[in-house]
C-alpha cells in the first residue's frame, strides 16, 4: 500500500529551487489539494515574477505567467472571463507585498473569488538576497548589511493582518512548512482556499511563512530553526479572517 | 514491512528529511555523489522504519515514495 507518493498534479520536472527550499513543500501542497478535490483539468494557475516565475514547469494544471505583482489582476481577468475555472495565484513576498501591494488590496476590497498561495521568505530570493518589505528588524541582506534599520527603512509589512481590516476578504490564514505539524496545517488551510473558490465564497489568501536558505546565509536545517525563532514570533500563525465562520457563529 | 523509494538523483542533500525522521534512520551518504554533485540521502535500517512518511512530507523535492 502506497502510504506517500508524489501528487498528479505535480509533473516529473526536478524542481530548480535551492536545496532546502520550502517552495518545494508548498508547490506539493498545492498539488495535493487540486488532487484531492479533482480540480487539475479545471484549474488555471498565475505564476509570478520571483523564484516560482516558472512554476508553470511544475504544475501540471494550466498555467499564465503574470508581469510583476500582477498576478491578482490577471486572475481577476481569468475568473470573469471564465467562472467555471478554478484560478490560484502563487506570488513570492518581494511580488505580492511590493510591487503587487496595490493589485492584492484592490483584489481583496473586490472580494474576487480567486485563491492566493502567498510565500513569504523575508528576502528577495531570485534576484540575489535584497531586503524585502517583509524582512525583520535587524535582519541582515544585501542591501541592509549592518541589518534592517526601522528609521530609515520602515518596518515590515504584515499582509493578513493588514488586508483583514478589509470587508471585502473572505478567508486569510498565515501558516508555516517548517515542521511536519505545521505542514499538515498548511495543507488544510491550502485545501480550505480552493474549497471556498469551488463554493464561491470568494477572496481567500493563504500566507505560508517558507525559508530562503542561500540568501539568508544558513543550513536548511538551521533555517528552519530561525522560522520558529524569529519568523513566528514576528508573523503569528493562524485564521486572520473568515467571513463564513463568522456569520455562522452569529 | 515499510519500504522506502528514492528518486536519488534528484536528491539536493538538504537534510530536512534526516531531520524529520523520528527514529533517526536517515543519513547522508558521505561517500556517495549523485548526478546533481550532492550526497544523497540513504535509508540506514528499514526494519526499524514505522511507514510515518515524515520524511517524505518535509522533502522539498518530492523524491521519497513511502509504502508499507
Amino acid at each position: 500500500m502506497i502510504v506517500f507518493d508524489k501528487p498528479k498534479s505535480l509533473t516529473d520536472a526536478p524542481l530548480h529551487y535551492c536545496p532546502g527550499c520550502t517552495h518545494g513543500i508548498i508547490h506539493r501542497l498545492v498539488a495535493e489539494a487540486m488532487d484531492e478535490l479533482g480540480i487539475e483539468g479545471q484549474s488555471i494557475g498565475v505564476a509570478p515574477v520571483g523564484c516560482a516565475v516558472m512554476a508553470y514547469n511544475y504544475f501540471a494544471c494550466d498555467m499564465v505567467q503574470a508581469a510583476h505583482g500582477r498576478a491578482p489582476a490577471v486572475a481577476t481577468g481569468l475568473k470573469r472571463a471564465d467562472p467555471s475555472k478554478i484560478i490560484f495565484t502563487y506570488q513570492g513576498d518581494g511580488d505580492l507585498a511590493s510591487i503587487g501591494t496595490a493589485e492584492t488590496v484592490h483584489a481583496a476590497a473586490r472580494n474576487e473569488n480567486i485563491t492566493i498561495i502567498f510565500v513569504n521568505n523575508a528576502i528577495y530570493g531570485m534576484t540575489g538576497g535584497q531586503m524585502a518589505p517583509t524582512s525583520l528588524p535587524g535582519q541582515v541582506t544585501q542591501t541592509s548589511p549592518y541589518g534592517r534599520d526601522t528609521a530609515t527603512q520602515g518596518f515590515p509589512i504584515r499582509m493578513c493582518e493588514m488586508l483583514a481590516q478589509l470587508d471585502g476578504a473572505s478567508y486569510l490564514e498565515r501558516v508555516a512548512v517548517n515542521n511536519v505539524k505545521n505542514v499538515k496545517n498548511a495543507k488544510k488551510a491550502i485545501k480550505k482556499a480552493f474549497q471556498n473558490q469551488i463554493e464561491g465564497k470568494g477572496f481567500s489568501l493563504i500566507e505560508v511563512v517558507s525559508t530562503c536558505p542561500t540568501n539568508w546565509g544558513m543550513t536548511p536545517e538551521k533555517a528552519l530553526e530561525w522560522v520558529d525563532e524569529k519568523m513566528i514570533p514576528y508573523y503569528p500563525l493562524g485564521v486572520y479572517k473568515d467571513k463564513y465562520a463568522e456569520e455562522a457563529a452569529k | 514491512m515499510a519500504k522506502l523509494t528514492f528518486k536519488t538523483d534528484l536528491c539536493k542533500g538538504c537534510g530536512l528529511c534526516v531531520k524529520a525522521c523520528p527514529k533517526n534512520l536517515l543519513v547522508l551518504a558521505k561517500d556517495k555523489i549523485n548526478q546533481k554533485g550532492y550526497h544523497p540521502v540513504e535509508m540506514t535500517d528499514e526494519s526499524k522504519c514505522i511507514a510515518c512518511a515524515f520524511c517524505a512530507t518535509m522533502c522539498p523535492d518530492c523524491i521519497i515514495t513511502v509504502e508499507k
